[in-house]
Order: structure tokens, then C-alpha cells, then sequence
């Protein structure tokens, strides 16, 4: 609960985002606290990927996105044109909605993007992908199954894999696009462990559509809706009593 | 994302709780009916029918205990299903309460009272009209009217003062009837205490609609 670590990693005022013509987010205003969980809720459509998107420049990706206002991650402004976008996105990591491991063994999905950040010698690579897989809960498990193809391992442990992935070239951020909705309930009971570990190292930001799992894990939520930010506020005080009465018919199924 | 069948079964409580108030309601009037008249079968009446309250207040418990663990409720519904629980507690109390006087009535007996009852009833009915206005503003979610029932609670004390001084002066003066007045005592002592429950009820109906923990009006007793 309060721990009175308040320090903003990222700040972000007067948001919007346009998929060309159309806008996708309004005016948002946000801090996004270090070394806790943020988690955003809001029914389907309402912007929560959209927004966690923005966070690594991820739209970039395609054409005619445009964003206006500001995202201030450690006092610098991430939307500015020249900003290193392989440098913000290993800072900023991802983990997605379904498990994305690659075609290749344990070993080499996480030494993949170690590589790319000029790691090469293979004593360290072997220390860094323990660690990782240490950081996500997975080391036990799959320790005797590194050369395996990723692809064998269960769902769960995919999902863990990719973390695991993304905390590997440590980041400082991680976006998660509802990391268990394709995971049962063990293995997010586990993912979800995990979340309370990463943010000791991490500051975590997750989409999610399981208002239980937002109230378990997060120590802020924020409720958007068609676009904009409802309601921001501390996890216990938008599940125990929410200032907005349109927050409060959305987590008690009133609407939705 | 409507969850209309758990909204049905949260309306379903509700409407326990108001009958199980009704029953205490009943039990306090009946109580008090009952000691005014002498009517010793009646009084043994209300004793037999506390558990019939106590009953009802697990059946609750029971059902809001169902939900949270199957529904998972959040904001309003959870401090709705806490505010329940929280005064079926003071509803089977206030019960305890009714059937105290009714106790008390069977202990006098045959005895004629040592004086007419004039405070005690008008005790009964502040604390009875305090108890239904609340639990209306229950069902209202009217916090403001749960707050004002709150500060009833000193027209409640005040009486019970004036009927504890007048009885003491009778014992002072007649020392034969200390046995009987004391009996009187009590009974006013489980009406100030009535009143005092609803307060507590006042102010979970205060949180559940504003979210809010106040503590309203602390009883001088």
C-alpha cells in the first residue's frame, strides 16, 4: 500500500494521439509512479492500448500516427523527433497479450535482444539470460531445457519467457498488454506474483481487463474511457470507493 | 460487462436486511407493549422469538459472504455487502436488546410497576422511529438523513438521564422498592443502548454511500 515512494518516472500532460484522421486519446494527464504498478482499465476500445503504445513509440510503426502533448520519461520529452527509438524501447520493454517467443531455443529468445544491444561474449550472455530468467520465475523450471525450442514450453512459461526477454536488457520500464488474459489461472496467479517482484527493479505499467487482477496487483489505476482519463487514482481507493460515478458503474458491472 | 444476476442477488439481501429490521422493530415494540400492559405470555413471546433474528442475521452474514467470495464485488457493491454485515450485527444486538426488556418484564412478574411509564415509552418509540427512518435511508442512500438520525442520539441520552434521576430519588426515598425500580433501570438502559445501535447503522450507511469512515456521534454513555 503506501510506502510513500511517490517519485514520478514518467510524466504526461496533454496527451492526444490521432490514427490519422481519427483521434484515438484526448488530453491525457498522467504520472506514472517509480517502482510500483499502474494498471489501466476501461472497456473495450476506450484507448488503454493505444496509450500504453504511445509509451515506447510503438505507433511509429505505422504510418500517419500522430501524437501531440508531452510523455517526460526521466525529465525528457520521449516525443521529441530525435529521439533513439531502439535506445527508448530497451528502456521501455513489452511484453504483449499473447506469448510471442521466437522460433528458437530458451537460450538464444533472450540472448536475441542482447545480442542486438552488443553483447557478445558468451560467459556473460550465460549470466545475463540466468538472471533474466532468475528476475521472471522461470529459472527453475526450464534451467535443463535452455537449448529446447521455446515453443515447447507451456503458455505460461512463454508469457514468463518474454518477460523474462524484456527484463533481460534491463529496462527500466515495462509495458504489459494484458499479459494473462490467454494464461489460466496458475499461471497468472504466477505472472501476477512475478509483477509484485518486477517492481522492486521496475517501474510497470499494465492493460488490463480483469478488474480483480488490477486491484490485486497495482498500486494505481487509472479508468479511461472513450479516449480520455476518467479517474486516476490508488488502486484501493478506485476499488473501495471511486470519486466518479462513471468509474464506479464500470468496476461493478453497471455498464460495460 | 452487466452483471445483472449478481445485482438481483445484492437486491435479494437488501431486502433481508429491511426484514430482518422489521422483526427487531417488532420485537422492540412487542417488548415494550408487553411490560406496559404486565402481560407476561406476551414478554415470553418476544424471548422465544429472538432467535428468529438471530437466525435471519446468519442467513445473511451467510449470503454476503457468498457473494464476496463468488462475485468478487467492488466499490459501492463491496462497501453495500460490508455495510450489511456490519449492521445485521447491531440489528441482532438492538434484538438482544427488545428481549432484555422482555426479560425484565418476566422478572417483575406480577408486581405492579413502581411507577407509571411515561419516558420509557417515549424512549421506545424515538429509538423505533430512529431505527426505521435509518434503515429507510438505507435503501434511500440518503447519507444526509443517517448523519441528522446521529445527532437524535443525545434526545435519546437525555432521557434516559431524567428517568435514571427520577428512579434513583424514588429508591433514596423508598429503599423497599429498589428491587423493581432497578428492573426499570435496565429497561431504559437497553432502550438508551438501542438507540445507540442505531447510530452505528446511521454510520455504516454514511460510508456505504460516501466511502467514507466517520465516526458520527459518540453516545455520552
Amino acid at each position: 500500500m503506501n510506502n510513500n515512494h511517490e517519485k514520478n518516472k514518467i510524466i504526461i500532460s496533454g496527451l492526444s494521439f490521432f490514427y490519422g484522421a481519427k483521434q484515438a486519446l484526448r488530453n491525457i494527464n498522467l504520472d506514472i509512479k517509480e517502482n510500483e504498478v499502474t494498471a489501466l482499465i476501461g472497456p473495450s476500445g476506450c484507448g488503454k492500448t493505444t496509450f500504453l503504445r504511445c509509451l515506447n513509440r510503438m505507433h511509429d510503426l505505422y504510418p500517419e500516427s500522430r501524437y501531440e502533448g508531452e510523455i517526460v520519461l526521466d525529465g525528457k520529452n520521449i516525443l521529441e523527433k530525435d529521439i533513439d527509438l531502439i535506445k527508448l524501447r530497451s528502456k521501455v520493454g513489452m511484453v504483449f497479450q499473447k506469448p510471442t517467443p521466437f522460433p528458437m531455443s530458451v537460450f538464444d529468445n533472450i540472448a536475441f535482444g542482447l545480442k542486438l544491444n552488443g553483447i557478445k561474449n558468451r560467459a556473460e550472455l550465460s549470466a545475463r539470460v540466468e538472471k533474466a530468467l532468475r528476475d521472471s520465475a522461470l529459472w527453475d523450471e526450464i534451467k535443463d531445457r535452455l537449448n529446447e525450442s521455446a515453443l515447447s514450453l507451456s503458455g505460461g512459461q512463454q508469457q514468463r519467457l518474454c518477460i523474462a526477454r524484456a527484463v533481460a536488457v534491463e529496462p527500466e520500464v515495462i509495458l504489459m498488454d494484458e499479459p494473462c488474459s490467454a494464461l489460466d489461472p496458475m499461471a497468472t496467479a504466477k505472472i501476477e506474483d512475478l509483477m509484485t517482484d518486477l517492481k522492486k527493479s521496475y517501474t510497470v505499467v499494465i492493460v488490463t481487463h480483469n478488474m480483480q487482477q488490477a486491484a490485486r496487483v497495482s498500486e494505481y489505476t487509472d479508468f479511461f474511457m472513450m479516449g480520455e482519463t476518467l479517474e486516476f487514482d490508488r488502486t484501493q481507493k478506485i476499488f473501495t470507493a471511486p470519486s466518479n460515478k462513471m468509474t464506479e458503474n464500470y468496476i461493478t458491472g453497471r455498464f460495460g | 460487462m452487466t452483471r445483472e444476476a449478481f445485482h438481483k442477488a445484492l437486491t435479494d439481501v437488501e431486502n433481508d436486511l429491511m426484514q430482518m429490521a422489521s422483526l427487531v422493530s417488532v420485537a422492540l415494540n412487542d417488548a415494550m407493549a408487553a411490560l406496559a400492559k404486565r402481560d407476561v405470555a406476551a414478554s415470553q413471546r418476544v424471548v422465544r422469538n429472538d432467535i428468529h433474528i438471530n437466525r435471519k442475521r446468519f442467513a445473511i452474514e451467510e449470503k454476503c459472504i457468498q457473494l464476496i467470495a463468488t462475485q468478487q464485488p467492488m466499490a459501492v457493491d463491496l462497501r453495500i455487502l460490508t455495510a450489511i454485515i456490519n449492521i445485521i450485527t447491531d440489528l441482532e444486538r438492538i434484538g438482544d436488546h427488545a428481549e432484555g426488556i422482555a426479560k425484565i418484564s418476566i422478572s417483575i412478574g406480577d408486581a405492579p410497576l413502581v411507577k407509571p411509564l411515561i419516558d420509557l415509552p417515549v424512549m421506545a418509540a424515538k429509538g423505533d422511529s430512529m431505527l426505521k427512518r435509518c434503515m429507510a435511508a438505507f435503501i434511500e442512500r440518503d447519507a444526509e438523513t443517517a448523519r441528522s438520525i446521529c445527532n437524535e442520539d443525545d434526545e435519546v441520552d437525555a432521557l434516559y438521564d431524567a428517568i435514571y434521576n427520577e428512579l434513583v430519588l424514588m429508591m433514596v426515598d423508598d429503599p423497599k422498592i429498589i428491587k423493581d425500580a432497578t428492573y426499570l433501570i435496565w429497561a431504559a438502559h437497553n432502550l438508551e443502548r438501542t438507540a445507540d445501535r442505531v447510530t452505528n447503522i446511521a454510520e455504516r450507511v454514511v460510508y456505504m454511500v460516501t466511502g467514507k469512515m466517520e465516526e458520527m456521534n459518540v453516545s455520552k454513555y
